[in-house]
């Protein structure tokens, strides 16, 4: 499995960045805004999974996503949010703009795995 | 790395302090676990995040490092395998027995905080067909998970563990720092007090959850507990065990049914299998109960009940 994670925090890319990894997926690229990420993305890298920050200069997580939805190339991308944004409203938004999943900071790993696994993309060694 | 006893010995006395809960020596490793992701976004490796713990508390790290120490024993929708069976096979075969008509009843058993029945009455609101209705019965021995569990109100940390977002924004509203359900989710659900080796509550029942429960027990208690559900279950009743639980060579009045990369268990038709004695060591009002396995580590060993304390049975609480 391949991650892209996207966040302005390079110490919250790596925390995310090794859960992931933990769980299985290989060494995750990683991008400081939804701009570097559609970059890599128009670049050819192939992703499985992105977990996207809300709060990101350059270009947000929500237009990113919004974008990503926008190309039918990418259609096979799963998209988690993973953003201190709590309201209820905000992640209303971001499931209409197409994200998949709603990880709420500060989580734990037991946490990325039961998204993951709500999401189809633990690896079966990872199951009990 | 291996957390330093002092270390160990703060947290287990803040944790105490914060919540009653008792982090026996021998927990370690427990600890250490669930401190690492708090570590980890702080920056620093665990003895690290627990000095500064000591020596700049301040209560978000406190709140943090107590949430983590009590509420990783249950999630939404635990496993998720057994939820999609529920909703693909069995409501589905239990409805058309019924005729699509009267009330579906099921056993949420040692319930804990609440989070396996509210995601049976989500599961419900969603398939059961519109004449039929449904009464989730939940129980629990502590009366402390009890109560947090009819607040229906969740921590942020609670709802990130295994609540699809959509079901969240579906079924949850914002309540301060916390997440409160839907009063339509709640008053599908009744909890109350019970001992599960006590006599079960009354039947029948149309699903009986027995989930991550008989993993504590030994062989003649499991079986114990097994006879009294066959009691309460309606013949095509189901029953859903934990992922690492099995009927098989505890008692023979059921039949396993694979689904998918899961089973479940339903009584067998005839009921051929003779009724076991229930054990005088589990008939004692006070249970034997061991700590609660936290997900992912090893299945403690069951000591005799007779060396054992007593403890109310919940999955909600480290002990």
């Amino acid at each position: 499995m391949k991650a892209l994670v996207i966040d302005d925090s390079r110490t919250m890319r790596r925390i995310v960045a090794r859960a992931l990894e933990d769980l299985g997926f290989e060494p995750p690229l990683q991008a400081e805004h939804g701009r570097d990420a559609l970059d890599q993305l128009e670049a050819g890298a192939e992703v499985d999974l992105a977990c996207i920050d809300w709060n990101m200069p350059v270009m947000d997580g929500l237009t990113f996503v919004s974008q990503v939805r926008a190309n039918p190339a990418w259609r096979h991308i799963t998209l988690m949010m993973v953003t201190t944004e709590a309201e209820h409203g905000q992640i209303v938004r971001a499931l209409a703009a197409g994200a998949h999943e709603y990880l709420i900071k500060p989580f734990t790993t037991d946490a990325i795995r039961d998204k993951l696994d709500l999401l189809g993309l633990v690896p079966a060694e990872e199951h009990v | 790395m291996t957390l330093a006893p002092d270390g160990f010995a703060f947290v287990a006395d803040l944790v105490r302090r914060r919540s009653a809960i008792q982090l026996a020596p021998g927990k370690e490793y427990l600890v250490e676990s669930r401190l690492l992701p708090l570590a980890r976004e702080a920056g620093l490796d665990v003895d690290g995040f627990v000095d500064r713990l000591r020596t700049r508390p301040t209560p978000a790290d406190q709140d943090a490092v107590v949430e983590a120490m009590t509420t990783n024993e249950t999630s939404w929708f635990r496993d998720g395998a057994p939820y999609a069976v529920l909703r693909e096979t069995e409501l589905p075969r239990l409805v058309a027995a019924r005729g699509g008509a009267g009330r579906l009843r099921v056993w949420s058993a040692a319930c804990s905080t609440g989070q396996e029945p509210y995601s049976v009455a989500m599961t419900l609101l969603d398939h059961l067909p519109a004449p039929m209705s449904s009464e989730i019965v939940a129980t629990d021995l502590s009366e402390q998970v009890l109560e947090r569990a009819r607040s229906g109100r969740y921590s942020q940390l609670e709802v990130n563990r295994g609540l699809p977002a959509p079901l969240l924004v579906r079924h949850m509203v914002r309540a301060g720092t916390e997440w409160e359900l839907s009063a339509a989710v709640r008053q599908m659900v009744s909890f109350r007090a019970h001992n599960l080796l006590d006599a079960p509550p009354v039947g029948p029942f149309d699903v009986v959850l027995l989930r991550n429960v008989l993993i504590y027990f030994d062989l003649a208690t499991k079986r114990a507990m097994l006879d009294r559900v066959l009691r309460v279950l309606r013949p095509d009743g189901v029953l859903l065990l934990g992922a690492a639980e099995t009927t098989l060579g505890v008692h023979d009045g059921w039949e396993r049914v694979t689904v998918g990369r899961t089973s479940v268990y339903r009584p067998l038709a005839a009921r051929t299998a003779v009724p076991v004695p229930i054990p005088a060591a589990a008939a004692v009002a006070s249970p034997f109960v061991p700590a609660p396995r936290p997900a992912g580590f090893a299945v403690p060993a069951v000591p005799s009940p007779a060396a054992a304390p007593a403890a109310p049975l919940s999955r909600g609480a480290v002990r």
